[in-house]
């Protein structure tokens, strides 16, 4: 894995370049391609020590963040080791027993624990169908606007949600269709029995897919038009004469243009599979109860912050993070199996 | 497609930014509403699919825009026309500013409203600098050691530690209670790390090289040559912190326990969300006929309060988005 990411991240800008003449990089004379640095080829001649008195200011500058990095992402990692413990904040890390894999256990036959497991999957796959289509369309929509001025404006609309804090965007819900809220006091209005949304169970897979559409779909267009642009027009243009209609064209040189960031898309989703909004959920966790709401996240939370069983937690945490880890993995080797560039090289 | 419409200053204009080229010879003006943005081969759509297509693009634009113009308008509304309306007002009627008046005359919004400022600021200054520096220090395929620093970048993307030991750190730390803890433990991210290492790495490498010939080190390349070349993306990683600091909530909600040091997410959920009575300011009363809160336009108006900002950032920023954002999520 190690030489897999590092060299692919390196290689990332010299393979666009020359592999991909339709891609950004390829945009007549904006961008000339990358030279060898002169000293490349006596690299490997120069001592560490030289290097070290070369490079020392990059080392420098590189190392607040891998400070930061190292306190507040690796040592809690190193704290997971509370998970093998029987941990109380009042003996500290160090002098709390251990008791082997017992918190573990307890994860894998807590009733609460695999529902949560299995809210959250449901709402995943939920997600899946009926989320994850809708930029893919969005953007063939907006990629058909021909004038630039309104394509630019809606695009600046569209994006917007997406910055909005999920405290104010549940709250914008509440506000319309919840109780008190303005399409019950339409329908009030116009004789029909009004239903309250914000905390009726049965639909909270519904509502919660809603507000991700309102808050991210639009943004999520994005990156599928980045895509969309680097087709060449010459393509459709061919196809034209060749008596290909719109749909055709569509079908034919648009749609497999998206399919590298479509699959792209779908392992980054795979790899997240066991991460739905938390703080979405969390927001809502009261209005709908448990029951309906409760995901790994917030019975990590719940277990651990709210009612002290902080090894137990911890252990589920654990399992969610590695269970992830390996999610993403696998569904990177599916790419490379189906020929795709996978997420390395992406990020 | 690039949203600022420019026809290619900087790297990164996709050929699609310019506009199809016309043909040699100009189309034969039989069609009078030919679009000029459309090759001639293209051809016209059908009218039904373009009434279509509009309406469509008009419905999502309302969507997103509706919730907005009713929240912005019941903060403004009085009281007389929330009750005549029964709750969000959609029909305008008469303008007050009282509501704000309310909120921003001292007393827990106008203090959340200067923490989640304070809080955004530093961070983002703090966040943004760390993150040019490393990716910068990262951006030489060459240099000492670059590989294993960068891979402890990439793990934390692949491997969060989880909420319950960062928890635990924070609270060993005695940062409970302090704004350090939610500023620090999420000051870094990788992911904008990547994006600003990768703009750099797009830089012609002659032009840093010349400036080294010259007699500059990598400080001052930095800072006079490299950073100023790359505005877009740090505008845009910039907005990425901000948003992030700004709209957060629940680090707030583990961390600070002070409700007197509330930043403004967490007002917003407990005094509009949750509807916990405002103390001091004899709103959100409860009233028992018809269960509808009162005091909504102090609520709206929190609301607006807690979404300005964003929206003052925004239009300066969001032009770069193509720029900044998909050169580094999907050139990676």
């Amino acid at each position: 894995m190690t030489t897999e990411i590092s060299a692919a991240t390196d290689a990332g800008d010299a393979d666009t370049a020359t592999k991909d003449p339709s891609g950004p990089a390829a945009a007549p004379g904006r961008r000339a391609p990358r030279r060898a640095r002169p000293d490349t080829a006596g690299e490997r001649r120069l001592s560490w020590r030289a290097r070290l008195r070369r490079d020392r200011s990059l080392l420098l500058m590189a190392l607040p963040g891998v400070a930061l990095l190292v306190v507040f992402a690796y040592v809690p990692m190193l704290g997971n080791v509370i998970a093998w413990q029987d941990y109380s904040p009042y003996v500290g890390i160090l002098d709390s027993p251990f008791v082997g894999w017992w918190n573990f256990e307890r994860v894998f036959t807590n009733p609460q624990f695999l529902h949560a497991v299995g809210n959250t999957l449901a709402i995943t796959a939920f997600q899946l169908v009926f989320y994850f289509p809708i930029p893919i369309a969005l953007a063939l929509l907006l990629n058909s606007v021909v004038t630039p001025a309104i394509r630019t404006t809606i695009q600046s609309i569209v994006y917007l949600p997406h910055f909005f804090s999920w405290v104010l965007v549940v709250t914008i819900f509440q506000q319309i269709f919840g109780g008190a809220g303005l399409l019950n006091r339409v329908l009030a209005e116009h004789g029909y029995t009004g239903f309250d949304l914000m905390t009726n169970p049965d639909t909270f897979l519904l509502l919660i897919t809603m507000q991700s559409v309102w808050k991210d779909a639009g943004w999520g267009i994005i990156i599928f038009l980045a895509a969309l642009s680097t087709v060449d027009p010459a393509l459709h243009e061919a196809a034209a004469m060749d008596g290909a209609g719109r749909m055709r064209r569509t079908w034919h040189i648009t749609l497999p243009a998206l399919r590298p960031t479509i699959i792209l898309l779908l392992i980054l989703r795979l790899g997240d599979a066991l991460t739905v909004g938390f703080e979405q959920l969390i927001l809502q966790r009261g209005a709908v109860g448990a029951e309906a709401s409760e995901v790994i996240d917030t019975f990590v939370y719940y277990q651990g912050v709210v009612y002290g069983d902080w090894s137990f937690a911890a252990a589920a945490g654990l399992v969610k993070g590695l269970v992830s880890l390996a999610l993403v993995l696998g569904a990177n080797k599916l790419a490379h199996v189906f020929g795709e560039a996978g997420v390395y090289k992406k990020s | 497609m690039s949203i600022t419409n420019d026809t290619g200053q900087g790297p990164l204009s996709h050929p699609d930014a310019v506009p199809f080229p016309a043909p040699p010879t100009a189309a034969p003006r039989r069609r009078r509403r030919r679009s000029p943005h459309r090759a001639a081969w293209e051809g016209t759509p059908h009218p039904l699919a373009q009434t279509g297509k509009g309406l469509s693009l008009l419905l999502i634009v309302l969507v997103v825009l509706f919730p907005l113009y009713t929240v912005v308008l019941t903060s403004f509304s009085t009281q007389a026309d929330i009750n005549r309306s029964g709750g969000m007002v959609v029909v305008p009627g008469e303008f007050t500013t009282a509501a704000y008046q309310q909120i921003l005359s001292g007393g827990i919004v106008t203090r959340a409203a200067m923490v989640s400022i304070l809080v955004t600021t530093v961070g983002t200054v703090l966040s943004t600098t760390v993150s040019i520096l490393a990716a910068y220090g990262l951006s030489r395929p060459s240099s000492l050691w670059h590989r294993p620093i960068l891979f402890v970048f990439l793990i934390t993307m692949f491997f969060g530690a989880g909420m319950i030991p960062t928890y635990l750190l924070v609270s060993n730390l005695g940062l409970i209670d302090s704004y350090w803890a939610l500023i620090l433990p999420g000051a870094v991210s990788a992911f904008n790390v990547l994006i600003l290492r990768n703009f750099f790495m797009g830089i012609d490498a002659s032009i840093t090289d010349a400036a080294r010939i010259d007699g500059a080190g990598d400080w001052r390349i930095m800072a006079q040559i490299v950073a100023p070349m790359s505005k877009a993306a740090i505008a845009v990683v910039a907005l990425f912190y901000g948003v992030g600091y700004f709209n957060a909530f629940f680090n707030a909600m583990l961390y600070i326990n002070d409700n007197t040091k509330w930043p403004l997410q967490l007002v917003l959920r407990s005094y509009v969300l949750q509807g916990v009575t405002l103390p001091g300011s004899g709103t959100g009363q409860v009233d028992v006929a018809t269960g509808a809160v009162t005091g909504l336009p102090v609520k709206m108006a929190i609301m607006v309060l807690a979404v300005v900002p964003i929206l003052v950032v925004y239009p300066f920023v969001q032009r770069h988005f193509t720029k900044g954002v998909i050169f580094g999520a999907i050139k990676g």
